[in-house]
């Protein structure tokens, strides 16, 4: 199954999401890497190496950040990890989050779910 | 300029983030998150524990372990982007134990670039790139005028001086600042500050 990694600045928002997720996809496997490594507001390289190495396969993992640093603190994690199955995916964090997590669990394949997370930031909320 | 020497230089940059981690911070909270002396005051923190360690390592790879801890540590942009410049330039000097000034000059412009593609960024976005860039090509300028080492990095500092100056013209287009867009004039940008410290420290001090 496609491991999915939630980046945030927030420890308690990564969290929340990863927890979110578990309503419609509660055996996916999904981890959060939010905040620093001393619980500040920031991002921890250690924290989402750790969170991908957590959930990966064969299938690969797909990485999901908030913004700024987190965003560059997993391109450097991503070069040191040095793995072409793990990605990231610029969508919404929550909606993006909900949708890769149930695709995920169906078995959908990595390249599948980055094409249905293009969609996500597309769609109308109403 | 041997190992020991950039070990000495990069304590007393250490030394002057942490004075003043409270006048980056409130440089940082009009036009970004409040945090910006606070994170590198911690990464360079981290960096003064680990360059005892480093006494018998060549330059380059004094540099590098300076950039990792730095990303290790910061957890904000500057992390990522001053982790980037000391890991390029650690690379670009490896295996050097004697610092050739114009090979220093090649691996800090190699830095350079490689903060700018990490923020995706250039000149005139209101971030450290405006002081970096002014900086290296005045130290390039002073040493093909004049090839000593003190003289180009006193230059370097003082285009920093003047880029940081002109950061308070410019919108920020990158970053949490860019969300403050034309309320941020006015106001330097944090990052970019604090490579003003930095370059000061390594002229005085070299």
């Amino acid at each position: 199954m496609v491991g999915i990694v939630i980046v945030s600045h927030s420890k308690n928002l990564a969290e929340s999401i990863v927890e979110y997720t578990g309503l419609m996809a509660g055996d996916a496997h999904v981890a959060a890497a939010g905040g620093t490594d001393d619980g500040t507001f920031g991002t921890s390289f250690q924290k989402i190496y750790n969170a991908i190495e957590s959930v990966d396969s064969p299938e690969g993992v797909l990485v999901l950040m908030d913004m700024g640093s987190a965003v560059m603190t997993t391109e450097m994690v991503l070069e040191a990890y040095g793995s072409d199955k793990v990605e990231m995916v610029d969508c919404p964090i929550v909606e993006g989050a909900v949708v890769a997590t149930i695709n995920a669990q169906a078995g959908m394949s990595r390249a599948d779910i980055i094409e249905a997370l293009q969609e996500v930031g597309q769609t109308p909320k109403f | 300029m041997n190992s020991l020497k950039l070990i000495g230089i990069l304590d007393k940059i250490g030394d002057k983030i942490i004075e003043q981690k409270d006048f980056l911070t409130e440089l940082d909270r009009p036009i970004g998150d409040n945090d910006h002396g606070i994170n590198m005051a911690k990464g360079f923190q981290a960096v003064k524990e680990k360059l005892p360690g480093l006494a018998d390592k060549d330059l380059g790879t004094i540099f590098k372990t300076t950039g990792m801890t730095l990303v290790s540590t910061v957890g904000g942009s500057s992390g990522p982007l001053y982790g980037t410049l000391f890991m390029k330039m650690g690379m670009a000097l490896k295996d050097q134990t004697e610092l050739d000034f114009p090979k220093f000059l090649e691996a800090f412009q190699l830095g350079i670039e490689g903060v700018g593609q990490r923020g995706h960024s250039t000149v005139e976005e209101k971030t450290m790139l405006d002081a970096l860039v002014p900086s290296v090509d005045a130290m390039k300028a002073a040493w093909a005028e004049n090839p000593d080492p003190k003289a180009a990095l006193a230059a370097g500092a003082k285009a920093a001086e003047a880029g940081v100056e002109h950061t308070k013209e410019l919108i920020a287009t990158k970053g949490r600042a860019s969300y403050v867009g034309e309320r941020g004039i006015g106001h330097q940008d944090p990052g970019a500050t604090s490579y003003l410290f930095m370059i000061q420290v390594a002229a005085e001090c070299y």
